[in-house]
């Protein structure tokens, strides 16, 4: 009994690196491949950066990227700026008649299965269309504003919660008016739960498929729409470079989100 | 005169009133982009097909009969709708199959990652975090480079000698619970880890000092500890899993459809929307029943736990 470690379990080391190994292998093939010079994705050509630049100069990818980055920028101020309003709405006060209802109605969207969102979302706005003329990107922007609320709001939402009031008590006490508390003191201490709520609804709009695929019109393509049309057609190199080209944004933002949310403690 | 009662009775209402205009926007947003066309859906379940898709407006509970039932085009008997039951058991399956075995992965995963060092935590952390915001068609796009016929597996059995010919991986069930499990994982292993780490070690310790192995007290100390952050993953896994649309579409092909890839059949060359709304409500049936289970099971927590 001389090793004897209360945290450890027997077994649990070597599933859990192997879950890692697992959800990293596929990741790793596919950059991997888009390095690949041979036109067969099954074999193994020399290294070389021809995909990317096929990709590069393929314009339905770089306006399927265009109108995802337009999309999803849109959606994600709106979205946080709606969710910044309901997270002060519904913290730091006595349980209220409505409150409950605001939390479900700020979370419905996460509770729905994607699929039903996105025909209930066909039905609605193909009405619109035929009745208003109208076929524009509202449509996409107003349903990928939707569905970012709840995750602008999380942690903008844990942010408020975990503030000290005190600070705001004392401005107040020295006759700022909520305006002015709100403005030099609530605003600047609640900015980094703002931005990770920013990053967070800009990924989560970037990386829809479904919805975005029930409600585009004609010539709406955004990336991952884009992609899966391309995927079900047959599988070519290229696709792998704009996934590669795809995952490293996410990293990156992902990387800026972690660090972003450390700070707070 | 207003007596201090009063203003600060006044004061109160005004808060509220504030703190409704300040949610305002949220809601009405939420509403007309979410919430709102799902009670569109349900209208639609209960009207009649139009001859080009949309529906025709008149009431008709046909839609709900076909989720189950066929109607005989010669003598309008109704029996069982053989491939309707076939997709709804496979999704359920499919789903139930995936919360098991991101569970039973998961579960270890979190252990480990919850009783490493305070700042190694944070890398392993990390390293579960970056495929969770990794686009899931493109995880799944990995996932498929690597089960096909020509991918890394079948190349490998091959050139070892295992197999002389290519498993057929790619477009069956079992392909498409690999992707789930794989694309779902770290949905299971973030809300496990989270109540993992609150979990107070002198616990454990106190039980093998009483003598109980290290069966007895995951069993009896650890498990039940966790269990929150047990049940919220398997229903995080579980909702996406039963509506999964993307992963069987890219894996499972055209053949082992999922409720998803039915409805969106109904609203596409079925040209049935009202079926497709009945279809679309029953998913949200089957996440209701598992939400209403989850919010009994984790009411009961809160009171255990004080």
């Amino acid at each position: 009994m001389a090793n004897f470690s209360i945290k450890h379990q027997p077994g649990f080391t070597a599933v859990a690196t192997t879950c890692f190994v697992v959800l990293y292998m596929p990741i790793v093939v596919l950059v991997v491949y888009a390095f690949n010079a041979a036109t067969s994705t099954s074999e193994w050509g020399g290294f070389s950066l021809k995909w990317f630049q096929s990709a590069w100069q393929n314009t339905q990818v770089i306006d399927a990227t265009l109108l995802s980055f337009q999309i999803g920028s849109v959606a994600a101020v709106l979205a946080t700026i709606a969710a910044t309003m309901a997270a002060l709405a519904t913290t730091r006060t006595v349980p209220y008649r409505g409150l409950t209802f605001k939390y479900a109605a700020i979370n419905q969207p996460l509770m729905v299965p994607e699929i039903v969102t996105g025909v209930a979302l066909l039905i609605f706005f193909s009405r619109i269309k035929i009745s208003t003329g109208y076929s524009g990107l509202g449509y996409l922007i107003a349903a990928h504003t939707a569905f970012c609320i709840p995750f602008a709001y999380l942690p903008i939402r844990a942010r408020l919660e975990n503030m000290d009031l005190t600070l705001e008590r004392a401005a107040a006490d020295l006759y700022a008016t909520p305006w002015q508390v709100f403005r030099r003191i609530t605003l600047p201490l609640l900015w980094p739960g703002i931005l990770a709520g920013l990053m967070l609804a800009f990924v989560i709009s970037l990386d829809d498929v479904v919805i975005t695929e029930f409600v585009k019109s004609g010539g709406q393509d955004t990336l991952p729409t884009y992609m899966l049309g391309q995927i079900r057609r047959g599988i070519t190199p290229e696709i792998n470079a704009i996934s590669t080209a795809f995952l490293l944004l996410s990293v990156a933002i992902v990387t800026l989100f972690f660090f972003v949310s450390r700070k707070q403690d | 005169m207003a007596t201090a009662e009063q203003v600060a009775k006044e004061a109160e209402r005004r808060d509220i009133r504030t703190r409704w205009l300040l949610s305002a926007p949220a809601l009405i947003i939420i509403f007309l982009a979410a919430t709102g066309p799902l009670l569109i859906v349900l209208v639609y379940s209960v009207l009649t097909p139009g001859p080009y898709g949309d529906v025709k407006w008149q009431f008709s509970p046909e839609a709900w009969v076909s989720v189950v039932m066929e109607r005989d085009i010669f003598d309008d008997t109704l029996s069982l709708a053989a491939a309707h039951v076939t997709i709804f058991w496979r999704s359920i399956k499919l789903a139930v199959v995936t919360t098991i075995a991101t569970l039973a992965l998961g579960f270890p995963t979190a252990y480990f990652m919850a009783t490493r060092s305070e700042k190694t935590r944070d890398i392993w952390l990390f390293l579960i975090t970056i495929p969770f915001w990794t686009n899931l068609l493109i995880r799944t796009f990995a996932v498929l480079q690597i089960i096909r016929n020509e991918g890394i597996i079948n190349t490998i059995l091959i050139k070892l000698g295992v197999v002389s010919a290519p498993i057929q991986i790619l477009f069956t069930d079992t392909a498409i619970l690999i992707g789930m499990a794989y694309v779902y994982l770290p949905l299971m292993v973030l809300p496990i880890y989270a109540s993992m780490e609150k979990l107070d070690f002198r616990l454990v310790e106190a039980g093998y000092d009483l003598y109980a192995n290290r069966f007895q007290v995951l069993r009896r100390i650890i498990f039940p500890l966790v269990r929150p952050g047990v049940i919220a993953g398997s229903i995080l896994v579980f909702i996406p899993a039963i509506g999964a649309y993307v992963t069987p579409s890219v894996l499972g092909g055209g053949k082992n459809m999922m409720l998803s890839n039915l409805i969106e059949l109904q609203f596409g060359q079925g040209r049935n929307w009202p079926l497709g709304s009945a279809l679309s409500i029953t998913v949200m049936i089957i996440v209701m029943v598992a939400l209403l289970a989850y919010v009994r099971n984790a009411g009961r927590m809160e009171v255990r736990h004080g």
